[in-house]
This record gives structure tokens, C-alpha cells and sequence, in this order.
């Protein structure tokens, strides 16, 4: 599927989509729950390839979205989902999704944490699962990059400026917001100029 | 450690007033405004010590959900130590969490809301099209980036590289199959609790 024949942003009325708040509360609590050191990986692999709500390229644009507005990506993913299919209502629903069981989930962690925090079992545990969160949001990146190839700018472009954008978040320690304004300015401008008027 | 938390009506705004004041400066995630919190909280206004502060952090990393989930766990940490040795601990933790997760979620979230809003009904528009379409290159690599921080281990030689082969095969495992993320996991965490990476 290309990045450009449907108009963007339209969502097909022909794909599953959430039934009612409540299955978008649950749906997001269900989602939130899997997300052990980051939630973005189970949302891909949730609401793209599982329930099909979305698009690869839908959920790279919304995503988009939810990385340059202040507060935490997933939550306003969720968010910006939940009020496209039944406004605000729709949108607190996921909100609340992601939020509230987790937290009750969190403080009870931390209730036991002060007993187990010092067992080598548990360090160990802590620090596989950390590696295995590594892995599963590059391998999200690994499938959402498959949806580059049809991009407007071309592979060759996508790929220099994907490039160039690890780079400077890993080796240059530039703060995001400086990556987003230098690197994502580039990128919407160049995009700008291939896009019909 | 005999410290003495009391906080007072005013206190409790002022610990609202601050969280909705950093709100919008959580630009790529709240865990960015974390060395302010920790500037504020523990050195300024003495409300929860440096053991908890970080172990805030480590807990709601380890734990599933939002990593955003700190700052609840914080505000759990502050009530604790505003209750003192009175029976009202948890209400206050609970109170305390509340206080600071509404405080860091209500103004990001609004201009979020209005933020997709608009964008939506300006779908059309080139300049939104091209911002949409134009992150997508430097989202992915803001991920792959992302699985580079995370996966780069504790800069212990000895099992970082066990680690990197653990992040790396669960990569391949999410690109190319449709494996549970769930069990990958569990793996990761068995192994871990084994003691082999």
C-alpha cells in the first residue's frame, strides 16, 4: 500500500474499527498491560496487524503526531485514536485504558519491590526483559520500515534521513527536540515540494 | 531515616501548580523532565528522598504500562511520607498519585486533543500531508535509536553482548513472525532469572 493514493488521514469505512468506548477502554488497558519497558511495539502489533484498525502507514503519521506533542507518545496515540472513531468520549476512553490499571498494577509493584529488589533472580528478570523491550521495538521499526519503499521522497532519501536521524540521537546526544525541528523540518520540506499542490 | 514530611493544603497545590507546569516541557516523553523533578521535589522541597525518587523510576520501568507511570509512583512516595506512621498511608499514597498524574496529563493532553483536531479537519491541507508523510523516515529512526539506548546494557562486557544477541534475535522474531509478544517476554525474563544473559 502507498503512502499517497487515499487521501490521508480518511479512514476507510469498510475496516474494522473499534464497537464502543468500553471496547476501546479494554482494548488499551489489554495493550498497556503487554507493554513492559515501552508500549509502542504492542500498539503496531495490536491495532495494525491484529485488530486492523489502522494502516502501517496511518499508524507512522499518527505516531508522528503523538512524538512532537509535549506528554507521553502512547498516551496521546491513544488519545488521538479513541477521539477518531467517537470523539472526546472515544478518546478518554483509551485514555483511561492505558492509564488506569497500569497504575494500580505500579503502585502494587512498588509495594512488593522493597522485599524482591535486592534478589539476583529478580535483577537478572529485570535485565532480560529489558533486552527483549530493546528487540521488540526494533523489530517494529524493521516492519514500519518496510512501508518507506513507496514513500514520495523515495527509499534512498528515507533511508539518509532515518539515518541521520539515529546518528544524532545516539552518537551526537542531540535533545529531540532539536532533531525534530532540524531533521523533521528537512523532511516535511523536502516532502512539501513532491507533494501536488 | 527519621526525616519529617508534612504537607500542608498548600503544599499539595504547589505540588499540582508544578506537575501542570511541566507539563508541556515533556517533549519526547515525561522521562526527559525527570532531572527537574528530581531538582524540585528531592533537593528543593525535601518531599520524598533519593532512594525513592529512583526507585520511583526503576519500577515503573520494570512494570508494564506507560513509562509515564513514574510520576504517579512518585506522588504514591510523597503521600506515603505526608501520612506518616498514620493509618491513612494509603489514602494519602493514592491521593498523592492522583494529585501529580492529573497534574502532568491535563495540559498535554488538551493541547494534544486540539491539536489532532485540527489537523484532521485540515487533512487536506499540503502542509499537514507533507508533515505527516515527511516525519515518517525520521520516526524510524528515532526508533531504531530507541532500540539502541535501550538494548546497550549495563557496560558490563561480559553479558552486554549476550544481551545485544537477545535483543537482536527477538528483532528478527517480531519482523518475521507473529509470535506473542507476551512469551518473548517471558523468555527474556526466564533467562534473565537463570542468570544466562
Amino acid at each position: 500500500m502507498s503512502l499517497n493514493p487515499s487521501p490521508p488521514g480518511a479512514y476507510a469505512q469498510d475496516r474494522p474499527r473499534p464497537q464502543s468506548p468500553a471496547d476501546l477502554f479494554w482494548s488499551f488497558t489489554w495493550l498497556a498491560l503487554q507493554g513492559f519497558g515501552g508500549v509502542v511495539a504492542v500498539v503496531q502489533r495490536e491495532l495494525v496487524e491484529k485488530k486492523r484498525w489502522m494502516t502501517n502507514e496511518e499508524f507512522l503519521e499518527d505516531w508522528a503526531v503523538a512524538q512532537v506533542m509535549p506528554g507521553p507518545n502512547v498516551v496521546n496515540l491513544s488519545l488521538m485514536i479513541g477521539d477518531r472513531h467517537f470523539g472526546l468520549r472515544g478518546g478518554l476512553a483509551a485514555l483511561a485504558g492505558m492509564l488506569t490499571l497500569p497504575m494500580v498494577l505500579a503502585l502494587a509493584a512498588a509495594l512488593l519491590y522493597a522485599q524482591w529488589a535486592t534478589h539476583p533472580a529478580m535483577a537478572g528478570a529485570l535485565r532480560g526483559m529489558g533486552a527483549v523491550a530493546a528487540g521488540l521495538i526494533g523489530g517494529m521499526a524493521l516492519k514500519l520500515a518496510a512501508s518507506l519503499r513507496t514513500h514520495v521522497l523515495g527509499p534512498w532519501v528515507c533511508a539518509a534521513l532515518a539515518l541521520a536521524t539515529f546518528v544524532a540521537v545516539v552518537w551526537w546526544h542531540i535533545p529531540l527536540y532539536g532533531v525534530l525541528l532540524v531533521l523533521g523540518g528537512v523532511a516535511c520540506v523536502l516532502t512539501w515540494r513532491r507533494l501536488a499542490p | 531515616m527519621t526525616q519529617v514530611f508534612a504537607l500542608q493544603a498548600t503544599d499539595w497545590l504547589n505540588l499540582f501548580l508544578y506537575y501542570l507546569s511541566i507539563s508541556l516541557l515533556a517533549v519526547g516523553g515525561a522521562i526527559a523532565t525527570a532531572p527537574d523533578m528530581h531538582r524540585y521535589l528531592v533537593n528543593q522541597q525535601a518531599w520524598l528522598t533519593d532512594v525513592q525518587f529512583n526507585a520511583s523510576i526503576a519500577i515503573a520501568q520494570a512494570a508494564p504500562g506507560p513509562n509515564v507511570l513514574f510520576v504517579a509512583l512518585i506522588g504514591w512516595h510523597v503521600g506515603l511520607n505526608a501520612a506518616g506512621a498514620s493509618p491513612w498511608g494509603w489514602a494519602l499514597g493514592l491521593w498523592g498519585a492522583l494529585v501529580c498524574m492529573v497534574g502532568i496529563m491535563l495540559p498535554s493532553t488538551t493541547l494534544t486533543w486540539l491539536a489532532t483536531r485540527w489537523a484532521h479537519r485540515n487533512r487536506q491541507r499540503r502542509s499537514v500531508r507533507a508533515f505527516k508523510q515527511g516525519m515518517a523516515p525520521v520516526v524510524i529512526g528515532l526508533l531504531m535509536a530507541a532500540t539502541w539506548v535501550l538494548g546497550r546494557g549495563q557496560g558490563q562486557p561480559a553479558t552486554d553482548a549476550l544481551l545485544w544477541l537477545l535483543a537482536a534475535v527477538v528483532a528478527v522474531l517480531v519482523w518475521r513472525t507473529r509470535l506473542h509478544l507476551l512469551w518473548l517476554l517471558a523468555a527474556g525474563a526466564l533467562l534473565g532469572a537463570l542468570g544466562w544473559v
